[in-house]
């Protein structure tokens, strides 16, 4: 499995690391020559020179033999294009693109960017666990399998309370399997009950998420 | 015609106001204000101060009610997403966008969107002048 890393920014470089680490085969590409210097004395053949949106560039990275793409500037428009050339140019089988404005989700599912990561969005959910205003909270989305991962905040008045999670009728596209109870894991199964103040962490199609949020919320 | 157009340098200047003389209505986005002095002094379209590929500076724009949509920045990548968020999210009838890099040009063309590569069309045209000049020379 061969990652380019697009963008040597904070995030592409300690994603970088960390898959070197762990064995990975990885390049990652930073078009800022200066930044590249400082990027090369640590990571040395691991990086390269280049601008990641430019085809040739991509040639150059072997893109063609790349199994995921990961395009985590600074730049959503740069990110966009990094993807949808991978795809459209090289059939790169996985996109990955950080999203700087969390407007910008919905452009790049429709534009066929297969993950997209919005540390915006991130931060945005830990605020809320805080200050609930959201109670359910979009943690990742996999677009090209239809797929969210979502944490919900279990309010005191859900009508889901006192009735095990097994008669409560949740779709069958959908499982839990997570619940944060006062600061613990647990691992939920058909008899457990949920209580208020419970953080559920859900898988689940994008066609039940509305199911799923009227059965728990209401 | 109403026409959005995105970016004020000198193709997206001569444009509006040449649009605009020809009696559309025209609305030019521009994130720096200072771009803006290139319209001159004669020129009664719309202006809007904002980053092009965000949607509530589009919106702004008229977007939704405009016939088309050019997006002529100086960033390819800046114009490719304007581009696609104007036909995705407003489905505007006629979406145009300038790409420098003829090979990003051929992938968005394949892709649908409608592009011009200015660097392709000087190239050709000044390869044109001299192959007349040469088929000039040998008759």
């Amino acid at each position: 499995m061969y990652v380019i890393v697009v963008g040597g920014g904070k995030v592409g470089y300690y994603l970088t690391k960390s898959l070197l680490e762990r064995g990975q085969e990885v390049l990652l590409i930073e078009r800022e020559p200066r930044r590249y210097a400082v990027l090369r004395e640590e990571l040395a053949a691991s990086v390269m020179l280049g601008d990641g949106s430019e085809v040739m560039t991509m040639l150059q990275a072997g893109m063609d033999r790349a199994s995921t793409v990961v395009a985590v500037t600074g730049d959503d428009e740069d990110n966009l294009v990094i993807c949808q050339v991978a795809k459209q140019r090289f059939h790169v089988p996985r996109t990955i693109a950080r999203i700087n404005n969390p407007r910008n989700k919905n452009i790049f599912g429709r534009l066929g960017i297969d993950v997209t990561v919005s540390s915006t969005e991130v931060i945005l959910a830990q605020i809320e666990q805080v200050i609930p205003t959201e109670s359910l909270v979009h943690l990742l989305t996999l677009r090209n399998v239809g797929v969210s991962f979502v944490e919900i905040e279990v309010p005191a008045a859900s009508p889901a309370l006192g009735r095990p999670l097994k008669d409560l009728g949740i779709p069958d596209d959908c499982i839990f399997p997570l619940v944060i109870r006062r600061e613990k894991a647990v691992i939920p199964y058909g008899e457990t009950v949920l209580e208020a103040g419970d953080q559920l962490i859900a898988v689940t199609s994008e066609a039940s998420e509305a199911t799923l949020r009227h059965i728990l919320l209401g | 015609m109403k026409v959005v157009i995105l970016g004020c340098g000198r193709v997206g200047a001569y444009l509006a106001r040449r649009l605009q003389e020809e009696g559309h209505g025209v609305t030019i986005v521009e994130e720096d204000s200072a771009a803006l002095d290139r319209l001159g002094p004669g020129f009664a379209g719309e202006i809007v101060v904002g980053t092009g590929i965000d949607e509530d500076v589009l919106r702004r724009a008229g977007i939704e009610q405009a016939d088309a949509f050019i997006a002529v920045t100086n960033w390819d990548n800046t114009n490719v997403m304007a581009a696609q968020v104007a036909r995705e999210i407003f489905h505007v009838r006629r979406v145009i966008c300038r790409i420098y890099d003829p090979l990003r040009e051929e992938i968005y063309r394949e892709l649908g969107l409608e592009a011009v590569c200015p660097t392709l069309l000087v190239a050709d045209h000044i390869h044109e002048i001299l192959a007349g000049e040469r088929g000039g020379g040998a008759s």
